[in-house]
């Protein structure tokens, strides 16, 4: 602790800007640029908007998993976002935003110190933050009912240290992806790469080493549903992260004074309801049930997968973009349980593979009126807008690197922490659940019984 | 003296009490049992895959009545708690050797 203490004040003092301070005050940025405020103010509400769908995942996971782990899963969803708030001001924020090296990482605005002492970089600090935070976020879903809340401290730090802010740099900190020369380069409007594949796809490296929850899986070697305990939950979780996203997409201009928020907004409601009813309509083909928990995930699905597009299609390409993207939840649910990988909220198919059809489909839907954060040329346009080849070829190549920096790293993660101390709680700590052992706070202590009827 | 051990619909236990009460027996015991019968529990659906809830909950009522009543209580009971869907449940009977009313003494059917 103390060496790594030293290490981030070498770093600070190295930096050299603890000089002196930029526009602290806000007088200067105001004189300058007297519109601001209302850029500000849209700015700050859409983040206060991206936080508060932490209450949102936290809500959808505690709902598809059993009472027995709620508090665990709170916990979780709690110090994520503790842990990534603080490393992220303290070095993460540098590696995405400081200045660029070599195209690969950042280097500046350590602790937020010195010329970072901005008005103009703090808010644009907090924007980071609470994307970082997402992304984090997602992967607690994926591991749940089983990973250690020791285990996910370090996973959070790690992520947010370094495997977010350094992939996010590539894309959005003038890194190299962004200056691929296909297209205008790698883009990805509000982070269907950057924050959902990121985070979906850690989170499947995360399962993947765990293994399936006991009783997932029968002798038969078959799937079988662990039904969650509360649906209500569930869908106050997804309607909260729907309000939120109309501050992700909207509030990725970084200008109110782009009148194109009112696109960005249609379009994601568009993917969600898309998504959902999609959704919706195929299970009920395969049960004959209308079924909530899949139509939430669905709904889920088409707000990742706009999450990219969102600024640069129109509204019939958003329906289009949900409605695959439904397909591929229900697609993504199955193939992943037939693969004997346990995801137990669906945070893999939601968040990692909607992540990257996300990406590809700007490549296809850019219309070319709407350009990189702003109303000037260069526009973005993709295959089906006579923009060519191009577009789609520099988001290919965003979804390999994603796939292999998330995937990659995530498993080299989880790993490791496996062979050191171990990741996952011991096998009766599971059968009681997490929240007796690991918390000792049951979430609903005056349920004194938890029956188990795993059979077979 | 008979011991009826009732399992029925949690929604028919006001009217099977009520007529019981009808035959003259106010004094009932009550359990929220599980189990099941021969519709083997129930299927669910969790995100799209099913699931088998292997017991139903139900309630079992207990009452101790006169030999004498015994077809009358009966047929009482089956007209409160049938549906004629499967799963209105069953009726045990078995006999008594005792009964003692414990704040006075009382044995056998004066106790009842």
């Amino acid at each position: 602790m103390r060496h790594i203490l030293l290490l981030l004040l070498l770093i600070v003092v190295l930096s050299g800007n603890l000089a002196h301070a930029s526009d602290p005050k806000g007088t200067e940025t105001l004189n300058t640029q007297p519109e601001f405020p209302v850029d500000y103010v849209w700015v700050l509400v859409c983040g206060f908007l991206v936080f508060f769908m932490q209450a949102g995942f936290a809500m959808v996971e505690a709902g598809f998993c059993r009472s027995k782990n709620t508090t665990n899963l709170l916990s979780k969803n709690l110090i994520d976002f503790v842990v990534a708030s603080l490393v992220f001001f303290a070095v993460g924020y540098g590696f995405l935003k400081g200045k660029d090296i070599g195209g690969f990482i950042g280097s500046g605005h350590w602790f937020l110190l010195g010329e970072s002492y901005d008005v103009g970089i703090y808010l644009d600090f907090f924007w980071q933050l609470v994307f970082c935070g997402t992304a984090a976020t997602i992967v607690s879903g994926a591991v749940a009912e089983r990973l250690k809340f020791s285990a996910y401290l370090v996973y959070t730090l790690f992520v947010s240290l370094f495997i977010y802010p350094v992939y996010a740099h590539w894309v959005w900190g003038g890194g190299w992806l962004s200056r691929l020369p296909f297209g205008v380069g790698h883009v990805d409007f509000a982070g269907s790469g950057v924050v959902h594949a990121v985070g979906g796809l850690v989170g499947l490296a995360g399962a993947m080493v765990l293994g399936p929850r006991f009783g997932k899986y029968g002798k038969d070697g078959k799937p079988r549903a662990i039904p969650g305990h509360n649906l209500a939950l569930a869908a106050l979780g997804t309607f909260i992260l729907w309000f939120g996203w109309f501050g992700f997409n909207p509030g990725s201009t970084f200008s109110a004074h782009h009148l194109r928020i009112a696109m960005v907004a249609v379009n994601t409601n568009l993917a969600a309801a898309s998504g959902a009813l999609t959704t919706l309509l195929l299970i009920y083909a395969k049960t004959h049930k209308w079924d909530l928990g899949m139509t939430l995930n669905g709904t889920l699905g088409g707000l990742v997968a706009v999450t990219a597009p969102c600024a640069w299609i129109e509204a019939w390409a958003a329906v289009v973009i949900g409605a695959v993207a439904g397909l591929l939840v229900v697609g993504g649910v199955e193939f992943l349980e037939s693969r004997g990988i346990d995801d137990p909220v669906g945070a893999v198919s939601v968040h990692g593979i909607n992540g990257l059809w996300g990406l590809l489909s700007v490549g296809l839907f850019a219309d070319g009126t709407y350009g990189l954060y702003s109303l000037e040329p260069p526009y973005v346009t993709g295959l089906l807008y006579g923009g060519g080849a191009g577009q789609l070829l520099a988001q290919l190549v965003g979804i390999g690197t994603v796939a292999a920096w998330g995937f990659g790293l995530g498993y080299v993660l989880f790993k490791v922490m496996d062979l050191s101390f171990g990741i996952r709680v011991l096998p009766e700590e599971e059968l009681r659940g997490l929240d007796l052992y690991e918390h000792g706070t049951p979430a609903y202590p005056e349920f004194t019984t938890h029956r188990m009827f795993v059979g077979s | 003296m008979v011991k009826l051990e009732t399992i029925v619909r949690e929604e028919r236990v006001a009217e099977v009490v009520a007529a019981l009460e009808q035959c003259g027996y106010p004094g009932v015991t009550m359990y929220p049992v599980e189990g099941r019968g021969s519709q083997k529990g129930l299927v669910e659906q969790f995100r799209g895959r099913k699931y088998e809830i292997p017991f139903l909950p139900k309630i079992k009522l207990e009452v101790v009545i006169r030999d004498e009543d015994y077809e009358r209580v009966v047929e009482a009971i089956i007209a409160a708690a049938r549906t004629g869907e499967i799963g209105d449940g069953k009726i045990f009977a078995c006999p008594i050797a005792d009964v003692v009313r414990i704040r006075t003494g009382e044995r056998k059917e004066a106790a009842l």
